[in-house]
């Protein structure tokens, strides 16, 4: 895909449930009991089990690669500004990563997204910069 | 309080070395469902070095991890991570702030591979849930 100012790229779905987070947990080496235990989630004042989100931001720079076909990286970053709560059930929670290309410049694209769960804005500012 | 304004500036040892291997690099890939086939080291790989950085600044202060919420993450890469690399990761505390009961942690961290060429510059807020503890 060429990457031109203004661009909307076409939104991808991903649907997390716990067990992608079991698996993430074990992945990272992020075993925090919020990304997997209700009871200590609840402990601490959470609605329940939450992503991590560093999770959700690799969804999104899966988004990036996938739209760029895998352009080199040169920046990534969001806040994580509002928690996926992940059911303990198998229907899971979609995360929807929305972008467009915000500028291209001295052969960096930089790309604004717009990740969302239920409607919901979960990062914020998300960007990725990357190699034009 | 076991997180306050005298550790900022405060850099921690470096992580041990990590050799990055092809078989980390697909289990990782593979958690958003991804099929890493030799490709580019997906851009979120630095985290592992950052979060173990991250773990022993936490057991350090005595933090319980539990009570730790990611407030956010960014990255800036000076190359490409690379299969093969050996990579240590050292934090430093850029700031300490109490807001609402929370103490909000800045953390960043430097990713550097076995020449100790930068490869990775990762910032990170970590909010540590005040209440009980």
């Amino acid at each position: 895909m060429t990457l031109e100012a203004g661009t909307t790229l076409p939104t991808q779905t991903f649907v997390v449930r716990r067990a992608d987070l079991v698996r993430y947990a074990g992945a990272s080496g992020d075993l925090n009991p919020i990304h997997w235990s209700d009871r200590v989630a609840m402990a601490v004042g959470l609605p329940g089990v939450i992503a991590h989100g560093m999770y959700t931001l690799a969804l999104a720079a899966r988004a990036v690669a996938t739209w760029t076909d895998d352009a080199e990286v040169l920046e990534l970053g969001a806040k994580f500004t509002a928690p996926v709560v992940v059911p303990d059930d198998d229907t899971g929670v979609s995360v929807e990563v929305a972008g467009e290309v915000a500028s291209v410049e001295d052969g960096r694209a930089t790309l604004r997204l717009t990740v969302t769960s239920e409607g919901q804005k979960v990062l914020g500012m998300p960007k990725a910069v990357v190699r034009a | 309080m076991p997180v306050d304004a005298s550790l900022v500036g405060r850099t921690y040892p470096p992580t041990r070395p990590y050799p990055v291997s092809e078989a980390k690099v697909r289990e990782l890939a593979a958690t958003t469902g991804a099929d890493w086939d030799g490709g580019p080291v997906p851009p979120t790989f630095p985290i592992l070095l950052a979060f173990e950085a991250m773990n022993a600044f936490l057991e350090a202060e005595g933090v319980e991890l539990a009570r730790i919420v990611h407030g956010d993450q960014k990255f800036r890469y000076e190359r490409p991570l690379r299969v093969g690399d050996v990579l240590t990761a050292a934090l430093t505390v850029a700031s300490v702030r109490s807001i609402g009961g929370n103490d909000v942690i800045g953390t960043t961290s430097e990713v550097r591979d076995a020449d100790g060429a930068l490869v990775c510059a990762t910032s990170a807020t970590l909010v540590h849930r005040g209440g009980a503890a």
